[in-house]
């Protein structure tokens, strides 16, 4: 079959998928007797029209970037990782762990310490999963999802039944220690804006690095490319599988960093938010490259601040307008993949 | 009184895929009431021919006339609706179902099974006595040894009123006695009147089992014999063809030591079946010693198991004097950094990943090499495009693009940078499968003037090769392969395409008359 | 005795929740054993849900209600369908796209449509499938144990529940000793050999998941308009996934899938029931492990720990005829 070129693969394909992925919201939104095109100007203006909105842009768009790097990389191994959202919820409990017992420690020794042990929880519960598939055959799709599930519950029983303080309401941990807070880099505007933020743009960077610098990165991707050119090559892929899904679990724990350090400072319910699931339509979007999730990530993570304006200026429009959007964009860019390059390549003459 | 009209008669069927020509005006006629053999090398067409029979393919020129009637064949259940069934090389078989469930399945005689089965029980039973067929309907297939598979394969085209079967390569698979068992069923068939295309490169079976043969040769059908008129001599040249004998291109040379060897090595396939049974090997450097054969008589798994790609089942295998199997470190890579690089002979499916660009094809396999990092430890691309911008001027691959995807060159050149790959660490035993497969004339020559170079440098080379010409050209030593086992080794001085030919169809050089 | 008796409502309870997890679990089944994946369950039913919901409150008919939660779903399959088969896509992608499409549409539906927060509106007694009471029942409960169990354990399940239990014997027989069964059990083994032997398989793949679609359909429809009383926002609430975890833990075979789906179901009522009873030694009842154990088991199985879990050899592979 005639390939596409490079520019209308990476960049042309991916535009017209959520191209068509916003028309067929708008379409529904114009169904249910709303007005899409004020609805789209609410979305932009929502999620970029003030510094507030702009820091909740990027605020999001931090998690999202998170949840991207970790379902992307697991893809350049050629590994579906759906379980961002559990190693997210994981990763959270690992930080609570250190912030709660970290005692008189000083920031610059307990922050690091807290997302090591995030990380730590983050990669051992996407590790098992993949030491399932390498060694048992167990189909990592469906472990991964029974392991959302799982960390769910976990994380139900571990806020409710042990860390709510007694006596109040709200199931959540007792506040982190002042020292347990990553730094907000002073955006102007409410939002939570923090170093997470930097740290998601280096974590970007440095899975570039190990992706495409290295030859350990070198022998994953051929991996994701050929179980039989992997073995030609010599790659030892059980291992190679085992390591790559502790790293995403680890990158799924820059969620838990950017929430719980970052902005809520106690462990609560829900407070991965569907970013891990998130995660997956942002790494299709960007290609499974760190660039491409960065702006895949800044992307959505515009939709959901400005779906959640949306919900306020236009009540007939809830903001999982947004998850439909999401939604749709996995189905385009990732299911009905093909559909488009046929006609793609007719128009663009190489049929 | 006219005679009957043939089962099956094909006039002018002619069948392209892209560049190449796989039926040019084929004729065929085979009578009800005889086995009808017909023979070729890989690439003759036979399959095609075949295909398109059964529906799998269409042709593009040409009538299919079935009991004298013109016809088209437009799919698998038009084919079986004219009665024509077949017995694929890889059975089509549904190995968690048994055996009454795989010959009911397509015909199963009415909307709920119970009613279908009785009937498809009884007819069972009617033509396992017919044509002493026998098998257990209740039996899982997954269960059933290969001889026993194939019966179900009969029985399944029988059962829906075959009266023309077609088998492609049927006896592969199968033990002696199961071939002889095989060729029974074939008789008594054959005395009920059904017509039996046996599709075949083995010419022993040919002389003992068929009653006329048609010879295949590039695509074209060169000739049809009476089997009892004809020698296997002369269908193997048919099959071959005239060619002058070509000289012998490079002169000998003393050998170096043993770098590669293996001993009563056995190597089964993914399927389970044993395609090496028991093969010896001493490989020299300073030589090219070449595995000559039909494709699929075991030089394949042979050379993937001493590759390090295939486990073998038994035997041994020692790498420039250290044993290699059994052993701890039995993996390419371990190979790899004990001097053997590999060419496998479907290069796309094993060896490269179209996505990938040039220069980091050259380097697959040899990624953690120090040569290819720059500051830091990190992969320098500058080194690896440099180092791929070198293989490709070294053996003219084009476009001379290191950043070009490997998937955009074509078949000759994808082949080119492989070898290049390999051949440029300089390692001491070189294993390439099928080198000159899809590349150009001029590529041809190129490649083969590489390998003579290797051999000159004093690297042990072992090729396998279909193409008699290339053998010709390149091998010190000809070990010829069928069904598994090394049947003879012949030195280049006595090598000639008409011994090479009868010894790669089964006829010891004694058994040409 | 007594223990028997105060063991029945959980058996009720049992057989109530058991319901959606197996018509899950038998779509599943019929969608894998034809060779596609589905992990698009919970949003076929959640669409089905909404759909009903939405229909019963229009009309205050319960059938109309069953009518447009078949309709939902399977225009979600529809897609999947076209998707996994014609386009020959990644299943699992699609299953996943299915899932957040499913809860963003019905969430936006809803609220532009009912405008009351995302949930449809409260359903009269004919929009709903309500508790049926089996004949006799009222004579019969004096009979101790047995009479109760016929009224309460037996019957007093919405007919859908019947319809869902009915259908294991009627999957079953459909592909055991069917034609149309055999060749769709053939598509999931061996694509190839079905090929050759005459049978269109892409057709029978979409049959599979149409069939499968209908059935999460039927499932949403029970959860919005006979457990429920109207649709909410997620309300599926993973038993989707569930139902695929029944059927691997059943190896895809009908009769064993229903007791795994009532092992569930006994499962959660049971936590149910013992929420928030102090048991001695333990402390709190420990109902989120309850929750999680029907993932954990399944896992353990994966795992190949316990018994083996093999799915239909040829499933979440697209079929291309080889050259």
């Amino acid at each position: 079959m005639n390939a596409l070129p490079r520019w209308a693969e990476i960049v042309l394909l991916p535009a017209l998928n959520l191209l068509l992925a916003l028309l067929v919201t708008a379409a529904l939104v114009l169904a249910t007797g709303n007005d899409p095109v004020a609805a789209l100007r609410a979305l932009v203006v929502g999620s970029l029209g003030s510094a507030d909105s702009v820091g909740y842009t990027l605020y999001y768009a931090t998690d999202m970037a998170f949840a991207g790097l970790a379902v992307a990389v697991a893809f350049q191994g050629g590994l579906f990782n759906i379980g961002a959202e559990g190693q997210a919820a994981l990763a959270g409990m690992g930080i609570t762990a250190v912030a709660l017992n970290g005692g008189a420690l000083p920031a610059v020794v307990l922050v690091p310490l807290a997302i090591l042990g995030g990380a730590a929880l983050g990669a051992a519960w996407a590790a098992i999963p993949g030491w399932l598939q390498a060694r048992r055959g167990s189909h990592i799709v469906v472990t991964t999802i029974m392991f959302n599930f799982i960390a769910a519950s976990l994380l139900v029983w571990l806020v409710v039944n042990v860390l709510t303080v007694p006596g109040t309401m709200s199931p959540e941990s007792r506040g982190f220690p002042a020292a347990a807070a990553l730094p907000g880099l002073g955006v102007p505007g409410a939002a939570p804006v923090n170093l997470a933020l930097p740290l998601a743009l280096a974590a970007a960077a440095g899975v570039w690095l190990l992706v495409w610098r290295t030859p350990w990165g070198y022998a994953l991707r051929v991996m994701g490319g050929s179980a039989r050119v992997a073995r030609y090559a010599g790659i030892a892929q059980g291992r190679m599988t085992v390591t790559v899904m502790a790293l995403s679990g680890a990158l799924a724990g820059g969620v838990a960093v950017n929430e719980l350090l970052g902005a809520q400072h106690r462990l609560l319910l829900g407070f991965t938010g569907g970013y891990g699931f998130t995660g997956i339509a942002v790494a299709l979007m960007g290609r499974n490259h760190p660039a491409g999730v960065l702006l895949a990530a800044l992307l959505f993570g515009a939709l959901t601040q400005g779906g959640a304006e949306l919900a306020f200026e236009m009540p007939a429009v809830p903001s999982d307008v947004v998850v439909l959007i999401q939604g749709l964009v996995i189905l385009f860019a990732g299911a009905l993949g093909n559909m488009l390059r046929p006609g793609l390549l007719r128009v663009l003459g190489r049929a | 009184m006219t005679a009957p009209p043939p089962a099956i008669e094909l006039r002018g069927i002619s069948k392209r895929f892209g560049a190449v020509q796989a039926n040019r005006d084929v004729d065929l006629a085979v009578q009800p009431g005889s086995i009808h053999g017909i023979i070729g090398e890989n690439g003759a067409g036979k399959s095609t021919l075949m295909a398109i029979l059964h529906g799998f393919h269409q042709a593009d020129a040409g009538t299919i006339l079935v009991d004298g009637s013109a016809t088209t064949i437009r799919d698998s259940r038009d084919a079986i609706r004219l009665g024509i069934g077949m017995v694929y090389q890889h059975f089509m078989l549904v190995d968690g179902f048994t055996v009454l469930e795989n010959v009911m399945l397509g015909a199963e005689g009415g909307r709920r099974l119970a009613a279908g089965a009785a009937q498809a029980r009884a007819g069972l039973a009617r033509l396992g006595d017919e044509y002493g067929l026998r098998v257990d309907p209740d039996a899982p297939v997954g269960n059933l040894p290969m001889g026993a598979r194939q019966r179900v394969e009969i029985l399944r085209a029988l059962y829906r009123g075959a009266r023309v079967l077609i088998l492609d390569e049927p006896t592969g698979v199968l033990t002696p006695q199961e071939a002889d068992d095989l060729f029974r069923v074939l008789r008594a068939l054959r005395a009920q009147g059904c017509a039996v295309l046996l599709v075949t490169h083995k010419l022993r079976e040919v002389m003992a089992a068929t009653d006329r043969v048609s010879v295949m040769r590039a695509g074209r059908m060169v000739a049809h014999r009476e089997t009892a008129d004809t020698t296997p001599a002369e269908l193997g040249e048919l099959m071959i063809g005239r060619r002058p004998a070509l000289p012998q291109p490079h002169p000998a040379q003393a050998t170096g030591p043993v770098l590669l060897e293996s001993h009563g090595l056995v190597v089964h396939d993914d399927a389970g079946t044993v395609r090496v049974r028991g093969a010896d090997l001493r490989l020299h450097g300073g030589e090219i010693v070449a595995l000559a054969g039909i494709a699929g008589n075991g030089q394949t798994e042979f050379m993937e198991a001493l590759a390090g790609m295939r486990r073998p089942s038994a035997g041994g295998i020692n790498l420039c004097g250290t044993p290699v199997f059994p052993g701890a470190a039995f993996n390419p890579a371990a190979l790899r950094r004990q001097g053997l690089a590999h060419v496998p002979e479907d290069r796309l499916r094993d060896a490269m990943l179209p996505q990938e660009t040039a220069a980091d094809t050259a380097i697959l396999g040899y990624q953690d090499d120090r040569a290819y990092r720059g500051g830091l430890g990190l992969l320098s691309p500058g080194r690896i495009a440099r180092h791929g911008a070198e293989v490709m001027r070294d053996y003219d691959v084009r476009p001379h693009g290191p950043r070009l995807q490997a998937g955009r060159l074509s078949g000759g050149n994808q082949q080119k940078l492989v070898l290049g790959r390999e051949i440029g660490r300089g390692p001491a035993v070189l294993l390439v499968g099928q080198p000159t497969r899809g590349v150009d004339i001029g590529g041809i020559e190129a490649i083969h003037a590489r390998l003579l170079a290797c051999r000159a440098a004093g690297q042990a080379v072992l090729i396998a090769s279909v193409e008699l010409d290339e053998i010709l050209a390149l091998a010190d030593r000809i070990l010829v392969m069928s069904d598994g086992r090394i049947v003879g080794e012949v030195p280049a001085s006595a090598a000639t395409e008409a011994r090479l030919g009868l010894m790669m169809a089964g006829i010891a050089p004694d058994q040409t008359s | 005795m007594e223990a028997l008796d105060a063991a029945l409502p959980v058996l009720a309870a049992m057989m109530r929740l058991s319901v959606p997890l197996l018509l899950a679990a038998l779509a599943g089944l019929f969608s894998e054993r034809s060779g596609i994946v589905d992990v698009g369950l919970e949003g076929k039913m959640l669409a089905g849900a909404f759909a009903a919901g939405a229909a019963a409150a229009v009309t205050g008919q319960a059938v109309a209600g069953l009518a447009a939660g078949i309709a939902a779903a399977c225009l979600l399959g529809l897609v999947h369908v076209y998707a996994c088969v014609t386009l020959r896509g990644s299943q699992v992608v699609s299953g996943m796209a299915i899932n957040i499409v499913a809860s963003g549409l019905t969430a936006t539906l809803a609220l532009a449509w009912f405008h009351s927060g995302g949930q449809t509106p409260p359903l009269p007694a004919s929009g709903r499938f309500l508790p049926v009471v089996l004949p006799g029942a009222g004579a019969l409960a004096g009979v101790p144990v047995l009479g109760r169990a016929y009224a309460i354990v037996l019957g007093g399940q919405a007919s859908l529940a019947y319809l869902a239990f009915a259908l294991v014997p009627v999957g079953a027989w459909v592909l055991g000793r069917t034609r149309f069964g055999l060749r769709l059990r053939a598509c999931g083994e061996n694509p190839a050999a079905a090929d050759a032997a005459g049978i269109p398989v892409a057709r029978m793949r979409y049959a599979g998941v149409m069939i499968a679609s209908v059935l999460c359909g039927i499932g949403g429809t029970y959860i919005a308009i006979a457990q429920g009383a109207g649709f909410g926002r997620d309300m599926v609430a993973g038993r989707g996934f569930i139902g695929l975890a029944a059927l691997i833990l059943g190896g895809w075979r009908p009769w064993p899938v229903l007791l795994a789906c009532l092992l569930f179901g006994g499962l959660d009522a049971a936590a149910i029931r013992m929420q928030g009873v102090v048991l001695p030694g333990i402390g709190a009842f420990p109902v989120q492990a309850v929750q999680a154990l029907p993932y954990v088991l399944t896992v353990v199985l994966l795992a190949g720990f316990v018994g083996r879990a093999t799915p239909p050899p040829a499933s979440g592979i697209p079929y291309t005829k080889e050259r």
